[in-house]
């Protein structure tokens, strides 16, 4: 807001974007790959990669001593409300190196007696190791994210790619699918897979992904097909090449910035399931770190917060890693698709 | 604007259908292949138990036995359950004032930190970190100890000389504690506004200025008559999200709800029924409910929307 004024001085070296702006489409990608493959209403996804970009820097005209001022408390206030919202989780992390009393009573960052051993204790602390939730985890995650891989891509192909009979009907099923709150279904499904006896096994976590339920991921790679072009695959149609080999050779292959932001999330939105897992998995042996962490937290009260924080520090790292080295992923799908 | 978009799309050109050249009909053999696992899925995870717990609404089931329709009784009994209308109150007030203070904060940082700010990239992660973890069961825990008796917000009261109390064991408090947990994760939102702003074309403020606008006459005029699609949109997804929210009100209630059900979601009281009672029947009826009120609250905001969104085309 602050900027505007000054903006109007420094032209925008960015005439691609007017195009699509007055559309009043929501936030799309920003890159001419974008604008060229956006149909009316949808979303344009490039073909090429999520793009984001920062726009130039604007403010290449000498700065006033008062526009120096205004931008660095400007950027002061920043930091400050970044510190205030990272603070609890930074707390939480020194907390996790105190001694358990230190906990209570002191509110710092800096740790003034260090204590390695919460996380020893938080470890051993129930049934099984931690080793053994985060090893659930993992394999609850690795299944969820190769099912959604295969499956939403070949849906996302036939919506993308096939005319068949009744698309916009299935298409539109598809699109309310993905606003269907999970508990509305979770009753009967919980009846058909206790019938299945499935109930603590992770078939009941992993076997609905690699049905592509995850609708949301069908629509992100349908929109990001619609961004590749035509020629290629009628091109290789000419060449005598099936859908399957189109599909293989042609769109997967292009479709990487999609499966990666479709893997990314679906790592993120497992690792953090609660609720399914909660209802799934009862027996101690099949927790999974979500589970494991709340029986942690029924079973100690007040007396282990140390070894709490410890372990909850563990659970999160594995988010961490994907949100440092996906990032890129998660601000553009964010940012072109709109879901959290 | 992604699935809402396509799905208003798709209703106004519903007169269209889809003729198919020769060529184009062996797409259909094709399209069974392709869509196998979805179609499988959508009749035995989806729609199937959508439909299913339609008709366990009108029985008694425990599991043990087979379901015995007892018409609309469940329906019946949920006019007259107090604690059902008590988590409705909690997830209306949770969902009505959380959502839009959020919302105004994503957009409030979006606007400070649109156009080309150095570090940009840096506070849009800084900010957005809490999206990822807020709803995990370890910031639950967090949040438990945070507003606990003698967690850090007492802590740091204390610096100052305040008192302060029990906050997620006081029944006036405990929610407000889990508002600010949904505020705290402003920063999917501030993204899709950040995309939104910059699709704001420049010459627009340029000619504002040549006039004379100021600052508050250009958000006013231009920035957020242009914002509404995306407002629509966030407001739309964090109504729907924030109705289904558990996690964060089981952790911190220990799975009760409590204090005095104060932080009963409806969602909470859910489980509750058709986990802990085993009270299938009535569950799945609640499940109903919950699809309801969602399409509804959803519908209403498609028919307001009317009235503020502005599309300009």
């Amino acid at each position: 807001m602050t900027e505007r004024q000054d903006a109007v001085s420094t032209p925008r070296e960015n005439p691609a974007r007017d195009a699509s702006v007055t559309e009043a489409v929501p936030p799309g990608p920003q890159s001419q790959a974008g604008a060229a493959s956006g149909g009316a209403g949808t979303l344009p996804v490039p073909a090429v990669a999520f793009s984001t970009d920062e726009r130039p820097p604007l403010r290449k005209h000498r700065r006033t001593a008062g526009s120096r001022v205004r931008s660095l408390l400007k950027h002061a206030g920043l930091i400050g409300f970044g510190f205030v919202m990272l603070y609890p989780l930074l707390w939480m992390l020194s907390s996790s190196i105190k001694p358990n009393a230190l906990i209570f009573r002191d509110p710092s960052l800096l740790p003034t007696e260090l204590d390695l051993s919460n996380y020893t204790v938080g470890w051993n602390a129930l049934l099984h190791p931690f080793s053994h939730y985060l090893l659930n985890s993992f394999i609850i995650v690795l299944g969820s994210v190769l099912g959604n891989l295969m499956s939403c891509s070949l849906a996302a192909y036939a919506f993308a790619r096939l005319k068949f009979k009744g698309r916009p009907i299935w298409f539109a099923i598809m699109l309310m699918s993905i606003m269907l709150p999970i508990h509305v279904v979770i009753v009967p499904q919980y009846i058909l897979f206790s019938q299945l006896e499935w109930i603590n096994t992770f078939l009941p976590l992993i076997v609905p992904k690699l049905l592509a339920t995850d609708a949301f991921f069908i629509f992100l790679m349908v929109q990001f097909f619609r961004g590749i072009p035509k020629e290629l695959d009628e091109a290789a149609r000419i060449d005598g090449a099936g859908h399957a080999r189109i599909f293989f050779r042609i769109m997967l292959p292009l479709a990487t910035p999609a499966l990666a932001t479709t893997a990314i999330f679906t790592f993120i939105w497992t690792w953090n399931d609660f609720f399914s897992q909660l209802i799934f998995l009862t027996n101690p042996d099949m927790y999974t770190v979500p589970v494991a962490l709340r029986t942690f937290v029924d079973s100690t009260g007040e007396s282990s917060w140390g070894s709490l924080f410890a372990m909850s520090i563990v659970s999160l790292i594995p988010i961490f890693l994907v949100f440092l080295f996906g990032q890129k992923y998660l601000v553009k799908g964010i940012a072109t698709t709109g879901i959290k | 604007m992604s699935a809402l978009g396509e799905l208003a799309a798709l209703r106004k050109t519903k007169g269209a259908k889809d003729t198919l050249s020769p060529s184009e009909r062996g797409d259909n053999k094709a399209a069974i292949f392709f869509l196998a696992p979805w179609f499988i899925g959508l009749g035995l995870i989806t729609a199937g138990p959508l439909l299913a717990s339609l008709y366990l609404s009108f029985t008694d089931y425990s599991l043990l036995e087979a379901p015995s329709w007892i018409g609309i009784e469940n329906y019946v009994r949920m006019l007259d359950d107090p604690r059902l209308h008590n988590s409705l109150v909690v997830t209306f007030t949770y969902v009505f004032v959380s959502v839009p203070l959020q919302l105004a904060a994503a957009l409030g940082l979006a606007m400070v930190l649109d156009r080309g700010l150095r570090g940009l990239a840096i506070y849009r992660s800084v900010y957005y970190l809490p999206s990822l973890l807020g709803g995990s069961v370890a910031i639950a825990i967090l949040w438990r100890q945070i507003f606990g008796t003698n967690g850090l917000v007492n802590q740091v009261l204390g610096i100052f000389g305040i008192q302060g109390q029990g906050w997620v064991s006081h029944p006036d408090y405990a929610l407000g504690t889990l508002m600010i947990l949904n505020v705290w994760t402003f920063g999917a939102p501030m993204i899709i506004f950040l995309a939104g702003l910059r699709q704001i074309p420049e010459m627009y403020y340029e000619a504002s200025s040549i006039d004379g606008a100021g600052r508050v006459r250009k958000f006013v005029s231009i920035t957020l008559p242009l914002l509404t699609p995306i407002i629509f949109f966030n407001l739309v997804l964090q109504v729907i999200g924030a109705f289904q929210a558990f996690t964060q009100a089981f952790v911190v209630s220990g799975g009760g709800g409590g204090p005095a059900d104060s932080t009963l979601f409806y969602t909470l009281y859910l489980y509750q029924n058709g986990f802990r009672s085993f009270d299938m029947g009535y569950a799945s009826a609640m499940a109903w409910l919950l699809l309801v009120i969602i399409a509804a609250l959803t519908a209403a905001n498609f028919f307001f929307s009317k009235y503020w969104v502005f599309y300009n085309d």
